[in-house]
């Protein structure tokens, strides 16, 4: 079998901005290969640098060294027509949607078609094609300022897909949108994925977004990638401090991990309508992280374990254990191993 | 009598819009492109050429801030080159236009600036050349902040034409000097200024119409 080339692969990739305060490194040192058909997530904090790193994939940022390649080309070396011809297979979506507000919803999504030169009456059919793709036909007329986020954000998506392109960049592509929206454009994208095989890169800073649709992510921490894998294996077990702190939340970086204790504490039915870990934490002042939870239900009775992290201080961790005794709840101390 | 004054009215109000609207559209052949290049080409823009960029500012600046009474007769020479006279209402529309190029640039600046740096991007990753991003995105997204300040400066450039008088063209401005402040024949005046605040209205007015006739964000 032919082994899958990446369809988009970067290489020692830095991007460094000259501002008021001097140079300022966005992104430094990135080792990225993105193979055709996958979801892949890229997730950090606001600053990280994953809008700038997007950026340069499509060569909208340039990188001050390195090289992005696309489909086995560097783009560095091609020319400025090539590049554009390149761009177009490559769709790009934006938090803000970016529609064109004096254009009508088929007008947009005709764009690009006209860039590209394509004949009015063929991209028209092509426009009504996606907007039927996104389940806008019947609000062609419409202009964006008469459109709901989610209606927006479906145009663009149809707007980024007009030219047939192999890869789609989503640059917080849901960031803007409530919930339920953002369940529907994830679906969305991830339908384009598996019907048009059209490979999907994400950049956000939910969790949930990578969860929901990624096969594969990368942590981005201060200008690096501090962690890169498969979904469910960064969220089985992260690595990296920052990758623990997006997955398990804030008490992640109060709490010094890699230092506390761990324990496990088992739901035999028994406490099982007890809200045990609340009622440990109210009535120990102590935080806990919960590293690991598994219930389930057997034969109407909750059963599960639980792993937690203790603080690494003796008064806290006994007051815990003491509390745990008198509720009768088991549990037993566990290796760093056993995660 | 009265009949003398009304056609007098009416062919100064004449001269009055052709001083003004021939002027206005020749300030904006010059200006409507001095304008996009100020925003095509400033630091951060499509095209950056800060450089360029600034020396072009720098020099809209220096046209901007020299008064009109001393531009109109420091350029005398040239508007006989330009228009064969010195005199009338041909010889105003040159120091007309170019008092108000510089404006008009600097106006269309201010309107395209307003265009969201978002929106271009998006027409950049879809591969958009620089010329395809000016016709295709900032002009069409800009135009109702473009007209709005067409008609300021069509406005603006009216007023421009009341100085007319002093290098002998006509307009309302010149009645208004003539009969006015020379001969102290204050209706006359006040005549001509109402039509002058008429001729701003309707101009305001049709602007704003077709502001509201072409803006496709607020319905």
């Amino acid at each position: 079998m032919e082994e899958k080339k990446p369809i988009i692969r970067l290489t020692e990739l830095k991007k460094e901005f000259t501002g008021s305060q001097g140079r300022v490194r966005a992104l430094e040192g990135i080792n990225l290969e993105i193979m055709p058909g996958e979801i892949f997530g890229i997730i950090g904090l606001s600053g990280a640098g994953k809008s700038t790193l997007v950026r340069c994939m499509n060569f909208l940022e340039i990188p001050t060294e390195g090289e992005v390649y696309y489909d086995g080309q560097p783009l560095s070396a091609m020319k400025d027509a090539e590049l554009r011809k390149t761009r177009r297979s490559m769709g790009m979506i934006f938090q803000q949607f970016n529609l064109l507000a004096q254009r009508t919803v088929l007008g947009n999504v005709c764009f690009p078609l006209e860039i590209a030169g394509i004949q009015k009456k063929e991209a028209v059919d092509r426009a009504r094609e996606l907007l039927k793709l996104v389940g806008l036909s019947d609000r062609e007329k419409a202009y964006p300022s008469q459109l709901s986020g989610g209606q927006k954000q479906r145009v663009a998506i149809a707007r980024a897909m007009a030219t047939n392109p192999k890869v789609l960049l989503c640059d917080e592509a849901t960031s803007a949108l409530d919930p339920n929206t953002t369940k529907s454009i994830l679906q969305l994208l991830k339908e384009i994925n598996q019907k048009l095989g059209i490979t999907v890169i994400i950049i956000t800073h939910e969790m949930a977004v990578i969860e929901a649709v990624c096969d594969r992510v990368a942590i981005i921490d201060k200008s690096r990638i501090a962690e890169i894998g498969s979904v469910t294996k960064i969220f089985a077990g992260p690595t990296s401090k920052i990758g623990r702190q997006l997955i398990l939340g804030d008490a992640a970086e109060k709490v010094e991990f890699g230092r506390g204790r761990l324990f496990r504490i088992t739901f035999d039915g028994l406490a099982s309508n007890e809200p045990v870990i609340s009622n440990v934490i109210l009535a120990c002042k102590v935080p806990i992280n919960i590293m690991y939870a598994a219930t389930r239900d057997i034969k109407g009775m909750a059963a599960g374990q639980m792993i937690v992290e203790l603080p690494d201080s003796e008064t806290d961790i006994e007051r815990v254990l003491h509390y745990l005794e008198r509720a009768k709840v088991p549990y037993e101390e566990v290796g760093k191993d056993d995660l | 009598m009265t009949f003398d004054l009304a056609v007098m009215f009416a062919e100064e109000l004449g001269s009055s819009l052709v001083m003004t609207f021939v002027s206005s559209f020749v300030a904006y052949v010059l200006g409507l492109p001095l304008g996009i290049l100020l925003v095509v080409w400033a630091a951060g823009g499509i095209d950056p050429r800060p450089r360029v960029q600034e020396t072009l500012g720098v020099l809209i600046n220096l046209f901007r801030s020299v008064p009109f009474l001393i531009l109109l007769v420091a350029i005398l020479p040239f508007t006989r080159k330009i228009v064969g006279t010195t005199v009338g209402t041909k010889a105003i529309i040159v120091p007309l236009t170019l008092a108000s190029a510089p404006y008009v640039a600097r106006i269309v600046e201010a309107s395209l600036k307003e265009v969201d740096a978002g929106i271009i991007e998006a027409a950049k990753s879809m591969g958009a050349s620089t010329w395809q991003i000016i016709w295709k995105v900032l002009i069409p997204e800009a135009k109702p902040s473009l007209l709005v300040n067409a008609a300021i400066a069509v406005t603006t450039i009216l007023g421009y034409s009341a100085m007319a008088g002093f290098v002998g063209a006509g307009g309302l401005g010149a009645v208004a000097i003539n009969y006015g402040y020379y001969r102290n024949q204050v209706g006359i005046m006040w005549v001509a200024v109402a039509l002058l605040v008429i001729v701003v209205q309707c101009i305001q007015s049709l602007g704003m119409w077709l502001v509201k006739k072409v803006d496709r964000r607020q319905r």
